[in-house]
C-alpha cells in the first residue's frame, strides 16, 4: 500500500521537480537575470495587486451575502443559500467571455477584478455560512447583557467566531485568482499566467516561461500553506457545541425587499447575465452553429474527462486508504505530495509537462496520454480528500471484525471498506471529470494537434473575435460545470 | 410576597414563538425575586424555563404581561441596558477572548487601569488568578462556568440569570463548582435566578423554588414547605419520592391502606394523603406488606413494599439497619403528620394511588 502510494506521489511531484531541473539547467546566472529584469516585478506587482482586490473584494462581499442570508428573515431562505454557492458554476472565463460578448475591448484590471469577484466569492460565502448557522448564540445573549446593542454584539462576539473560516476561504480565492489562466487572458491583463503562456507561445523563451511559472508556483503554495494553517487554527479547540442558535431578524417589509434584491441583483450577475449573453449571441449570429464541430468538441471533451476520472481514481485510492488509515511520517509525505496539485496552476503543469515529454520521450510530445496525466496531476488532490474522508466513515472495528471472521486484508477492503465507501469516492471521480472537462491552460498547451475540447474551441473562436461562434461551446461549458457546484451546494444545505 | 427589597418583579408574563399567533411557551407567569435572594426555577425540559429567562433578559420578546425592576418596567429597555447579568449553559465564553478580555468585555466604561483592576479582582474572588491569559478552550468544565460568572458579574448587575450552569460537569465536580457560584453571588449580594431540572441541585442551594410545569408556575416557595407541602398530586411526586394515598379523613386523621395516618387538622372528606419514604416504618405493628425490592443509595435504602390491597409504598431505611429482603414478609405503618390534599381541587392529575 505504502509503495503504491509512494509511487504515486512520485508521479505527482514529476512535473514541478522537472521544472526546477530544468530551470536549473540552464544556469544560475540566466535564472537571477530573469528574476531581477523590471518586467518580472511588475508582473509579479500585478499579480499580487489582483489577488489583493480580488480576495477583499471576495471577503466583503462574501461575508455580507453570508450574514443576510443567515441572519434575516428572507422569504424562501433555501434559494438564497443555493444561489449563494451556485456562481462556482460559471468558470471565470465563461464569465470574462460573456463580458467582452456584450461589451467588445473590455479590458484591463477592474473588470478581471469583477470577474474573479463574482466567481470566486462562494469560496468565501459557503464557509462564513457554514460557520455562522453552526455558531452558539450564547456569547451573543451574554453579550446583549453585558451593555452591547444588537450590531455590536454580533461584530464583537460571533463575527470573530466565523473569521477564520472568511479568511480561509479568501486564501483559496487568492490561490484560484493567482491560477487563473482563461479570465485573465481573454481580459489582457498582464499577469504572472499570462506572461508565462506569452513567453512560451510568444518567443518559446523557456528559461524565462521556466522561471516565471516556478515564481508563480512559488506564490501560489505559499497561499495553499497559510490556508492550511488558518484552517487548523480555525478548527482548533472550537468543539464548544452550540447550546442555542440565533435566529434570524425580521426587518420591516421595505428592508427585507431591499435585501432580497441585493442579493438577487449579485445573483443575477453573476449567474444569469453570463447564459443570457451567451444565448443572445447564438440568436443574433444569424448563422446556425457549426454543430459537427461543436459535437466533435463536445464527445472529446466528455472523454477526456471520463479517462483522466478513471486513472485519477485509481491513483487516488491508495493515497486516500493511507491517508485515512494509517499516521506516520512517510504517509504525511505522501499525502502532502498528491496534494502539491492543488498547489499548481494548469498553466504550469502544462509547461512542465511540454518540457518532460520533449525532453525525456519526445514521440510522447502533444499527445493524450500527456494531456491526461497533466490532468491526473492536477486533480489528484480532489479524488484523494474525498477517497480519504469516504474511507474514514467506514469505522476500522468493521474491518477488524472481517478479519476476524477469515478475510485477507485485501479481501476485507473489497468485501467490506470499498463496498462502503465507494460512494464518496465515485462523487470525487465525477468531480476530477468535470473540473477536467472546464481546464484550460494546461490543455492548451497539451493537446494534440487538431483535436480540441469545448474550452479550447471557446478560445480559438473568442482570439479570433468570432464571439457568435463561440458562444455554443460557452453554454455547453456552463451546463457540464452545474453538477458539482449543484453537489455541493446540497452537501452544505444537509450539513 | 409583597414588601420591600423586590428587586425584580414578573407579572403574568406570556410569551411564545413564531410570532403572535405561534404556540406559547410560558403562561401568565408570576415570579419576585428580592435583594440578595436566590431563587431556582425547576422544570424538565420543554417547560419553559430557559424562555423565562431569555424573556426576563429581554432577549426574547413578551407576549403579554410585565417584567419591573426595581419598579421600573423593561417593557422598552434593551437588554444592554437592564443590568441583567447572564451564564447560560456551557459557559458560553467569547472563544476568541482570553479569560480577562472575557471578564472585562461588559467594563467598557471604566478606563484602562481601573478595569484591569476589577478584572484582577474578579478573577481572584472566583480563584481563577493566573488563568488571566488562558484561551476558553484551554480551561476545564469548572473554570469554563466560574469565567462565566465572573464576565457576569463584573459590571455589577442586579440580577444574575444562571441557565442550567452546572449540567455538564462532572457529578463530583458540579457540587464544588455549584457552592462556589452560590457562595461567590451571596458574598456580592446579587440576587439570582438559577434554572435546573435537577430537584436535589434546586432544593440544596436555593432560598425560593419556583417549579415551572407546562409554561406555568405551579408553586413558588421555600425549599422545605415546597417538599413538605406540595401543591398538587404531580408536585408531589416531582419534588421527591412519594406515596399518595386516598382516603377518607375525619378531619384529623385519613383511613389509608396503611393504615390510620394523621395529618393537619381540616375538613372531613375524600383526601389524599402525601407520605414521604422516610415517613414509612417498617417492622413495628401495622399492616403487613411483602418487600418487593430494595434499592441501596449509600446513606438510605428505598424499600419497595407492597400491601395486600395491591397498594405500593416505599420506605426509606437507614443504611445501617438491618436490611430486609424482597420477598420478605413485614409491617408498614406511616409515623408522623401527613400532607393531604382535598381530592380534585388543585390537583389535574389521576388520582389513583400509588407512588412517584
Amino acid at each position: 500500500m505504502l509503495a503504491a502510494g509512494a509511487a504515486v506521489a512520485v508521479l505527482a511531484a514529476l512535473p514541478l521537480v522537472y521544472l526546477v531541473v530544468r530551470a536549473g539547467q540552464a544556469g544560475g546566472d540566466r535564472v537571477v537575470a530573469v528574476l531581477t529584469r523590471p518586467r518580472t516585478w511588475e508582473l509579479a506587482a500585478n499579480t499580487v495587486l489582483l489577488v489583493a482586490a480580488v480576495c477583499l473584494g471576495c471577503l466583503v462581499l462574501g461575508v455580507t451575502t453570508a450574514v443576510l442570508v443567515v441572519r434575516i428573515r428572507l422569504p424562501a431562505p433555501g434559494l438564497w443559500w443555493v444561489l449563494a454557492s451556485l456562481p462556482l458554476a460559471i468558470p471565470s472565463y465563461i464569465t470574462a467571455f460573456a463580458w467582452l460578448a456584450a461589451w467588445p475591448g473590455l479590458n484591463g484590471f477592474w473588470p478581471v477584478v469583477g470577474v474573479m469577484v463574482l466567481a470566486c466569492t462562494p469560496y468565501v460565502t459557503i464557509p462564513v455560512l457554514a460557520a455562522l448557522r453552526l455558531a452558539d448564540a450564547g456569547p451573543e445573549d451574554v453579550a446583549r447583557t453585558l451593555g452591547r446593542g444588537p450590531v455590536a454584539a454580533f461584530a464583537t462576539v460571533t463575527l470573530p467566531q466565523v473569521l477564520p473560516a472568511a479568511l480561509a476561504g479568501s486564501l483559496l480565492v487568492a490561490l484560484y485568482t493567482l491560477s487563473d489562466f482563461g479570465a485573465i487572458a481573454l481580459l489582457r491583463y498582464q499577469a504572472l499566467t499570462w506572461a508565462v503562456h506569452a513567453s512560451y507561445t510568444g518567443t518559446l523563451d523557456r528559461v524565462t516561461a521556466a522561471v516565471l511559472a516556478l515564481v508563480l508556483t512559488a506564490f501560489a503554495l505559499a497561499m495553499v500553506l497559510a490556508e492550511r494553517r488558518v484552517r487548523r487554527r480555525a478548527t482548533a479547540g472550537r468543539a464548544v457545541v452550540a447550546t442555542r442558535r440565533a435566529d434570524p431578524v425580521s426587518l420591516g417589509p421595505w428592508a427585507t425587499a431591499a435585501t432580497a434584491t441585493g442579493l438577487a441583483a449579485v445573483a443575477a450577475l453573476s449567474l444569469l447575465l453570463p447564459p443570457a449573453v451567451l444565448a443572445s449571441r447564438i440568436l443574433r449570429a444569424g448563422t446556425a452553429p457549426d454543430w459537427v464541430d461543436l459535437a466533435r468538441s463536445a464527445v472529446t471533451t466528455l472523454a477526456l474527462g471520463a479517462v483522466a476520472a478513471a486513472l485519477v481514481v485509481v491513483l487516488a485510492v491508495p493515497v486516500g486508504v493511507l491517508a485515512a488509515r494509517y499516521r506516520g511520517r512517510s504517509v504525511g509525505v505522501v499525502e502532502s505530495l498528491a496534494y502539491l496539485g492543488h498547489g499548481l496552476p494548469g498553466i504550469v503543469v502544462g509547461l512542465a509537462l511540454v518540457f518532460l515529454s520533449l525532453g525525456l520521450l519526445p514521440a510522447l510530445y502533444q499527445t493524450a496520454p500527456v494531456l491526461v496525466f497533466a490532468y491526473a496531476v492536477l486533480f489528484l488532490p480532489k479524488a484523494v480528500g474525498a477517497t480519504r474522508a469516504a474511507v474514514e466513515r467506514v469505522p476500522t472495528s468493521v474491518e477488524e471484525v472481517s478479519r476476524t471472521l477469515g478475510r485477507s486484508a485485501l479481501g476485507t477492503w473489497f468485501a467490506v471498506t470499498g463496498r462502503q465507501a465507494w460512494p464518496g469516492i465515485a462523487a470525487g471521480g465525477l468531480l476530477v471529470a468535470v473540473t477536467t472537462m472546464k481546464e484550460l491552460p494546461a490543455t492548451l498547451m497539451l493537446r494534440p494537434i487538431g483535436l480540441d475540447t469545448l474550452a479550447t474551441d471557446l478560445w480559438q473562436h473568442t482570439s479570433m473575435g468570432a464571439y457568435g461562434a463561440a458562444a455554443p461551446a460557452a453554454l455547453l461549458l456552463v451546463l457540464v460545470a452545474s453538477v458539482p457546484a449543484w453537489f455541493l451546494s446540497e452537501r452544505g444545505r444537509r450539513r | 410576597m409583597t414588601g420591600d427589597g423586590i428587586v425584580l418583579r414578573v407579572r403574568g408574563v406570556s410569551a411564545g414563538y413564531g410570532g403572535r399567533r405561534g404556540p406559547l411557551v410560558l403562561r401568565d407567569v408570576d415570579l419576585d425575586v428580592h435583594a440578595g435572594e436566590f431563587v431556582s426555577v425547576l422544570g424538565v425540559s420543554g417547560s419553559g424555563k430557559t424562555t423565562l429567562l431569555r424573556t426576563v433578559a429581554g432577549l426574547h420578546p413578551v407576549a403579554t404581561g410585565t417584567v419591573e425592576m426595581r419598579g421600573r418596567d423593561l417593557a422598552r429597555v434593551a437588554p444592554q441596558h437592564r443590568g441583567i447579568g447572564l451564564v447560560p449553559q456551557e459557559g458560553a465564553l467569547f472563544g476568541h477572548l482570553t479569560v480577562a478580555r472575557n471578564v472585562g468585555y461588559g467594563l467598557r466604561r471604566l478606563r484602562g487601569p481601573e478595569r484591569a483592576t476589577r478584572v484582577a479582582e474578579l478573577l481572584a474572588r472566583l480563584e481563577l488568578d493566573g488563568l488571566a491569559g488562558r484561551m476558553p478552550h484551554e480551561l476545564s468544565g469548572g473554570q469554563r462556568q466560574r469565567v462565566a460568572l465572573a464576565r457576569a458579574l463584573a459590571p455589577e448587575p442586579a440580577v444574575v440569570l444562571l441557565d442550567e450552569p452546572f449540567a455538564n460537569l462532572d457529578a463530583g465536580l458540579r457540587a464544588a463548582v455549584r457552592a462556589d457560584v452560590v457562595a461567590t453571588l451571596r458574598a456580592a449580594g446579587t440576587a439570582a435566578i438559577l434554572i435546573t431540572h435537577d430537584q436535589d441541585e434546586a432544593f440544596s442551594v436555593s432560598d425560593r423554588v419556583a417549579v415551572l410545569h407546562e409554561g406555568r408556575i405551579v408553586q413558588d416557595d421555600e425549599p422545605e414547605i415546597l417538599y413538605s407541602a406540595p401543591a398538587t398530586e404531580w408536585l408531589a411526586r416531582f419534588v421527591g419520592a412519594a406515596t399518595l394515598l386516598r382516603g377518607e379523613s375525619d378531619g384529623a386523621v385519613v383511613d389509608t391502606p396503611l393504615g390510620p395516618v394523621r395529618h393537619r387538622p381540616g375538613r372531613p372528606g375524600v383526601v389524599t394523603a402525601v407520605v414521604r419514604p422516610e415517613q414509612v416504618r417498617l417492622g413495628e405493628p401495622g399492616v403487613s406488606a411483602l418487600v418487593v425490592a430494595v434499592e441501596f443509595h449509600g446513606h438510605a435504602r428505598l424499600v419497595r413494599l407492597a400491601v395486600a390491597d395491591g397498594t405500593t409504598a416505599t420506605a426509606r431505611v437507614p443504611a445501617d439497619a438491618g436490611a430486609p429482603r424482597p420477598g420478605e414478609a413485614t409491617t408498614v405503618s406511616v409515623t408522623g403528620t401527613v400532607h393531604v390534599l382535598r381530592t380534585g381541587a388543585g390537583s389535574s392529575d389521576r388520582t389513583t394511588v400509588g407512588h412517584g
